[in-house]
């Protein structure tokens, strides 16, 4: 089957050239907009009085140089710990999620103890977590006691885990009961349902959340550093220790930024793909 | 020999009763059409049928076997039941193949080679075999509700229940749906179906049960039913129907 080309009307041809017009106005705006207003903020701060010994203090471009390897090893600790503690913390967090879900009196103390979980870790201050684990624990003299870092993890890991599962649940239940009703009538076990029909529809679901805690993780986690192991912010610390300059924390602040730029376009990305999902049925 | 036989069917939501000792056999091959105001109870007894309901007396047998006794295994019975819903509920994350073949491939232990061969044998047969690897959102209800039919059949169940199957759907596509269960009663289905459509009723059904106060209150061939229905209360029924426009 082929189409005979269109061809506009006089009107549309007006309407399109009006909108074409209408779209290079408002980035012209938009450009001189901004182009004003970096300027002013530019000479705000770098005329005010106290700018130069700011400048000196937090932007001396030698200490930054001097500090970065120092940071960088400290950052590389944060990358790591990022990377296994939020896998476990998710991993975490669909198993309570799940235990949440489980029906029938054999299960009561499962249901029980995993809702404790989530009550308990999701109102505890994640450095107490740490501290009893990180202080604490080694304190009893146990034999084969994991490193104070793991310890660390571990901490990172239970308190995210409360916050994941809770996310997770509410994907959980914000799948219709119909879907489990037709699950079910095909003769899908409970377990089948939740794998094959419920779980892919509520992970889709939560999935920008999700992302979000993890975004939010990552800059939790050099709070291990409370315990002794060297982050990127403890590495600035003792930067600036050292030099009496605060430039070694800028350096860290924009690695971390610099990090948290793909996780955070990802965490875009997949929500913006979520929302159209939904919009179009 | 009939292959389903409720007798007594009591079920209740919080002190409201909506099944009151139901009664109801269905023999094979037969197409069994139940009728009643909004609120009667079709769904609840279907669902029951199905065991996703937990009944509150009476017994179901379905090939003599009691399915209600809480020793069977319901998921080796749904096995054999196909159910079909007034909202499709199709799995929106999967698309049509997959629908079909999650039950042979997860639930029967089918080869998937195989049971995509039998789905798209199916899907072609009722016209939706370019559909295959299209998702449930860009199917119209009628092709949705199509596509739930073949999920079912593809079980090759001894029963199937349909649920209003065409409430949801607009007008023109009612024809398309109502021709496919013409089709699998052809096929020799037994089949249960709830519905507001007398006409189709009328003329596919073999018979018509009317459920009014939680029980069948008048049963029979559908144009004695539906022509010369003997209780006041089917008649009121009917009367509505057609103040409606709906025969
Ligand atoms: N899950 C439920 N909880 C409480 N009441 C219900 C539930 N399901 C159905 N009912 C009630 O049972 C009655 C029968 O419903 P239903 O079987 O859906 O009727 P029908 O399909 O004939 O319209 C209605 O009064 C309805 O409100
Ligand atoms: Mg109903």
């Amino acid at each position: 089957m082929t189409l005979a080309p269109h061809l506009p009307s006089e009107a549309q041809r007006r309407r399109a050239a009006y909108r074409r017009r209408q779209t290079v106005t408002s980035v012209l705006v938009a450009a001189a907009s901004t182009a004003a207003l970096g300027t002013l903020l530019v000479v705000a701060v770098t005329g005010a009085p106290g700018w130069d010994r700011v400048r000196e203090s937090f932007a001396d471009p030698a200490i930054a140089r001097d500090a970065l390897p120092a940071v960088l090893t400290g950052l590389w600790l944060n990358v790591r710990l990022l990377v296994c503690c939020a896998a476990g913390a998710l991993l975490l967090g669909l198993l309570v999620a799940l235990l949440r879900t489980l029906r029938g009196p054999v299960f009561f103390p499962v249901r029980a103890l995993a809702a404790g979980y989530t009550y308990t870790f999701r109102g505890l201050p994640l450095i107490i977590v740490l501290y009893v684990l990180t202080l604490g624990v080694p304190g009893l003299r146990l034999g084969g006691m994991p490193s104070v870092l793991v310890l660390g993890g571990l901490a990172l890991v239970l308190t995210y885990g409360g916050y994941l599962a809770e996310v997770f649940r509410a994907g959980i239940e914000s799948v219709h009961p119909s879907q489990l009703a037709a699950a079910r009538s095909l003769g899908l076990t409970y377990r089948q349902t939740m794998r094959h029909v419920v779980l892919p529809q509520a992970v889709r679901r939560v999935a920008p959340p999700l992302l979000n805690d993890v975004v939010a993780m990552q800059k939790d986690v050099g709070l291990v550093s409370l315990a002794g192991p060297i982050d990127a912010v403890r590495a600035a610390q003792i930067a600036t220790a050292e030099t009496f300059n605060y430039t070694p924390y800028v350096v860290a602040g924009v690695l971390f930024v610099l990090l948290a730029i793909p996780l955070i376009a990802i965490t875009d990305a997949v929500t913006l793909r979520a929302a159209r999902r939904q919009g179009r049925s | 020999m009939s292959l389903l036989r409720c007798r007594g069917l009591r079920k209740t939501y919080g002190g409201h009763v909506v099944l009151d000792g139901l009664d109801l056999t269905v023999d094979e091959h037969r197409v069994v059409a139940l009728i009643g105001a909004s609120g009667s109870g079709k769904s609840t007894l279907l669902r029951c049928v199905n065991l996703l309901e937990e009944l509150d007396d009476g017994t179901i047998e379905l090939d003599g076997e009691d399915i209600s006794d809480p020793r069977v295994d319901p998921d080796r019975v749904r096995r054999r039941i196909g159910m079909v819903f007034q909202s499709y509920n199709l799995f929106p994350h999967l698309s049509v193949l997959e629908n079909v073949t999650l039950a042979p491939v997860r639930v029967h232990g089918r080869a998937r080679a195989e049971a995509q061969a039998q789905a798209r044998e199916l899907l072609d047969r009722v016209g939706l075999g370019e559909k295959a690897d299209a998702y449930p959102d860009r199917l119209s209800g009628g092709q949705q509700q199509r596509v739930a039919i073949v999920r079912a059949l593809a079980n090759s169940p001894r029963l199937m229940l349909l649920d209003e199957v065409t409430s949801a759907l607009d007008p023109e596509l009612v024809g398309e749906v109502l021709a496919l269960i013409r089709d699998l009663k052809a096929d020799g289905m037994t089949m249960v179906l709830a519905t507001h459509e007398m006409s189709f009723a009328r003329e596919v059904a073999d018979q018509v049960c009317f459920l009014d106060g939680g029980r069948v209150i008048e049963t029979g061939p559908p144009e004695r039913v539906l022509g010369e229905p003997t209780e006041p209360r089917t008649r009121q029924f009917l009367h509505r129907i057609i103040e409606a426009g709906r025969l």
